[in-house]
C-alpha cells in the first residue's frame, strides 16, 4: 500500500508547492514553509520539484513501510532514523516493506521533509496537494497526521537509476543568528525614518510564538507614522507585518490572502527558508536589498537546483565541462587539453572527486587541480559545470 | 488612475495601488485593471488578488522581471476605458433572521434603538458590493451597510460560529463561509454553502458581484436546505442596473 503512521510526531503534514489560483477567494496557498529543502529532496528522488512531500516539524513521526520505495530526507537535522540506525540525509535511499523510519532528536533547524519517488497517493484539491489546516482542506483529510493513517505511493520503485548519484550537499541551518534579506515595502512609507532605522539597525528574536501562519518576533519597537492599521490589501509569504505594537510578524507560508496591518518589508524568497527553520530563539537582523539583486539571488538559486537535476539524470560528457579560467591548461597542446577534460568528465562521471584521487576540488571556488602524464594544471570551471557531482 | 502606484511587496508581487479607501470607483477600477490583466499575455503572471484599494499580481522572476512587468502594466493602464467589464450581477442571499439562527438579532434592534423587524428591513433593503474575498476561503468583505444597524463587535468573541451565519461587526457586514470563532452579532444565517471544497465553483462569491439578503422563514430555510445538501439549489442572480 504504502506507509502508516506509527505516531505523527509534532506536527507532521502533506505539502506541496501551495494552492495557486484561489487567492482571490480568501482560499490561503499552504504549501512547504521551506521550498528549497522541499525541491531538491524531490530532484534527489527525480520526482517534479512540485510533487507533495512529508513537512516534519521539531518532533518527527514515525512511519512503517508496508511496500518498497526510494526516499530522500532533506531540510533540518531532526535525528532521521531507518530501523533504529542513523540514516543519511540529502541522498536518496532505498526504503523496504517493514522498515521503520523516525526521528530521534532535533538537533539544527525546524522543519524536514521527506520526498517519495512517484509521488504519494492524495487527492488532489483545488489543484493542489497541500494541506490547508484552517480551512481543514486538502492533504490528508485536511488535517496533521495522526497514528492510524495510511498513506499510499502513487508510483514506487524499489530502487532509482544512478543512485549513487542522487546526493546533494546539506544546508546550513540556522543556529544563533540569521541575516534575512529584505526588500522594502509595500507599506514602508507608513513608518518614520527613525522606524525603518530601527527595523534595519536593530537585533531581533523569534520567539515561541510561531507557526505555519506566522513568526512573531520580540526586539526594538518601530515607529509608525499613524499607527499600524491599513485598509486591507494582499499579504506574500515573508510580508512582514507590524502591527500598533511596533513588533514584526513575519507572515509565512499559511498566511491569510488579506490583512488591515501595515507591512514594512518582505523577506525575499531565497531567504525564507532560513526563517522556516529558525527555532525560537534564534536572532535575526533585517537587510534591505534591491528588486534586481532579489531577483538575481532567486535566479542562481533556479539554476543550482538546475544543476543538481542535472547531474543525475543528464549523461556527462565533454560538452558538459566548460571552463571560467583555464589557466596554463588554456595554452597547453590540444591532446593535453583533450585529455584533461577526459579526466574531469570520467571523475565527474565516477563522482570521483575527492582528496585521495588525481584530483582536489573546492567548492564552492570550483578550482581544480589535474594531472595530466607529467603536468599538472589547476583550473576554474564554470558554476554550472560543477553542480555536476 | 494618475493615482496608481506599483508596489513592491517581495521578488514575486507587485502590490498595484489604486488609492486609500474604500469606495465602488477604486473597486471597479481594480476590477477593470484585474481583467485586463487576465485577458493580456504578459508572460509570467501567476495569479492576481483584488483587495479594497489594490490588486495584489503574483509573477514569476524567472520569466519576467520587476521593471519589465511595470511596463506592460503601464501599457495596459492606458487601454483601460475600452475594457469590456461586465456588468456587475446581483447574488441572492436567503436569510433565516432571528431566533436560534440569529442570537443577536435584539442586540441589533436595541442597540440602535429600532424594531427587530426595523433591522430586517434595513440590512435586505439594499445591494451590498464585495469588496473582497480574504481571511477565510470564500469569506466576503461587504460595502455600503446603512449605519443605522451598526453595532459593535462582541466583547467576548464566540468559540464557534456555526459556517452560513450572517453577522454584523461595527459597520460591516458579512457571512462566515465556515465553522469558526469570532465576534460578530449573528442576526441570521443562511442555507447556502459559500465554501464547498468538492463544488465545480469551490467558492461561490466573487469580488465585484454584490448581495442581496432575502428574509425567509423556517419552513423556506428548512427547503432551500434540503436542495443544498440535494445539489438542486438554483442559485438566484441578475444583472444589476447602473444606477
Amino acid at each position: 500500500m504504502g506507509m502508516k503512521i506509527m505516531t505523527g510526531g509534532f506536527l507532521t503534514t502533506v505539502q506541496d508547492l501551495g494552492r495557486i489560483g484561489y487567492q482571490e477567494t480568501g482560499m490561503a496557498v499552504s504549501g512547504v514553509m521551506d521550498q528549497h529543502s522541499a525541491k531538491i529532496a524531490n530532484i534527489l528522488v527525480g520526482n517534479d520539484c512540485g510533487e507533495a512531500v512529508l513537512e516534519v516539524t521539531m518532533m518527527g513521526p514515525s512511519i512503517q513501510f508496508s511496500e518498497d520505495n526510494v526516499i530522500a530526507v532533506t531540510g533540518a537535522d531532526l535525528g532521521f532514523a531507518i530501523n533504529k540506525q542513523p540514516a543519511a540525509m540529502y541522498r536518496a535511499l532505498s526504503v523496504h516493506a517493514g522498515d521503520i523510519l523516525e526521528f530521534k532528536a532535533l538537533k539544527t533547524g525546524l522543519r524536514a521533509y521527506i520526498a517519495f519517488a512517484g509521488g504519494l497517493d492524495i487527492p488532489v484539491v483545488m489543484g493542489s496537494r497541500s494541506t490547508n489546516l484552517k480551512s481543514k482542506v486538502g492533504g490528508f483529510q485536511g488535517r496533521k497526521l495522526e497514528a492510524g493513517d495510511e498513506i499510499g505511493f502513487r508510483a514506487p520503485v524499489r530502487v532509482l537509476d544512478h543512485m549513487e548519484r542522487r546526493v546533494a550537499e546539506a544546508e546550513v541551518m540556522p543556529t544563533k543568528e540569521i541575516e534575512v534579506r529584505v526588500i522594502m515595502g509595500p507599506q514602508d512609507d507608513c513608518f518614520t525614518e527613525k522606524g525603518k532605522e530601527t527595523f534595519l539597525n536593530s537585533e531581533y528574536a523569534f520567539t515561541s510564538e510561531l507557526d505555519r501562519m506566522g513568526c512573531r518576533l520580540e526586539g526594538e519597537v518601530i515607529e509608525h507614522v499613524d499607527g499600524g492599521d491599513i485598509i486591507s490589501d494582499g499579504i506574500t509569504f515573508g510580508a512582514v507585518q507590524v502591527p500598533s505594537h511596533g513588533k514584526p510578524i513575519i507572515m509565512m507560508a499559511d498566511h491569510q490572502t488579506t490583512g488591515g496591518y501595515t507591512k514594512i518589508a518582505c523577506v525575499i524568497t531565497v531567504d525564507l527558508p532560513k526563517v522556516a527553520q529558525a527555532k525560537p530563539g534564534v536572532k535575526l537582523r533585517f537587510k534591505a536589498v534591491s528588486i534586481e539583486e532579489a531577483q538575481e539571488l532567486l535566479h542562481e538559486e533556479n539554476v543550482r537546483l538546475a544543476s543538481l537535476r542535472d547531474s543525475i539524470e543528464k549523461e556527462k560528457n565533454e560538452e558538459t565541462i566548460r571552463f571560467k579560467d583555464a589557466g596554463a591548461l588554456g595554452s597547453a597542446a590540444p591532446e593535453v587539453q583533450a585529455a584533461a577534460k577526459a579526466a574531469l568528465t570520467a571523475a565527474f562521471r565516477e563522482n570521483a572527486l575527492s582528496p585521495a584521487g588525481d584530483y582536489i576540488y573546492w567548492v564552492p571556488a570550483g578550482t581544480f587541480r589535474i594531472r595530466v602524464g607529467e603536468e599538472e594544471f589547476t583550473v576554474e570551471l564554470e558554476k554550472e559545470t560543477f553542480g555536476l557531482r | 488612475m494618475s493615482n496608481v502606484r506599483y508596489l513592491l511587496a517581495g521578488d514575486s508581487s507587485i502590490d498595484v495601488e489604486f488609492g486609500n479607501s474604500i469606495s465602488p470607483e477604486i473597486n471597479r477600477d481594480i476590477r477593470a485593471f484585474n481583467i485586463a490583466v487576465k485577458k493580456s499575455e504578459i508572460p509570467g503572471i501567476i495569479e492576481t488578488i483584488p483587495t479594497y484599494r489594490s490588486l495584489l499580481v503574483q509573477y514569476d522572476p524567472e520569466t519576467i522581471r520587476f521593471h519589465e512587468l511595470t511596463e506592460q502594466f503601464d501599457k495596459l493602464m492606458g487601454s483601460l476605458d475600452s475594457i469590456e467589464i461586465p456588468p456587475p450581477t446581483v447574488i441572492e442571499i436567503p436569510v433565516l433572521y432571528g431566533g436560534e439562527e440569529g442570537p443577536d438579532l435584539a442586540n441589533v434592534a436595541e442597540h440602535n434603538g429600532i424594531s427587530t423587524d426595523d433591522v430586517i428591513r434595513i440590512h435586505t433593503g439594499r445591494d451590498y458590493l464585495i469588496y473582497m474575498l480574504g481571511f477565510v476561503a470564500g469569506f466576503p468583505y461587504l460595502g455600503g451597510m446603512d449605519k443605522s444597524i451598526a453595532t459593535p463587535r462582541l466583547k467576548s468573541p464566540r468559540v464557534r460560529i456555526p459556517g452560513g451565519s450572517v453577522g454584523i461587526a461595527g459597520e460591516q457586514t458579512g457571512i462566515y463561509p465556515i465553522d469558526s470563532p469570532g465576534g460578530w452579532q449573528l442576526i441570521g444565517r443562511t442555507p447556502l454553502k459559500l465554501y464547498e471544497a468538492e463544488r465545480e465553483k469551490p467558492v461561490l462569491l466573487e469580488a465585484g458581484q454584490y448581495i442581496r439578503f432575502r428574509a425567509v422563514d423556517r419552513a423556506e430555510y428548512d427547503a432551500i436546505q434540503k436542495q443544498v445538501d440535494d445539489n438542486t439549489y438554483q442559485y438566484v442572480t441578475y444583472n444589476r442596473e447602473e444606477q
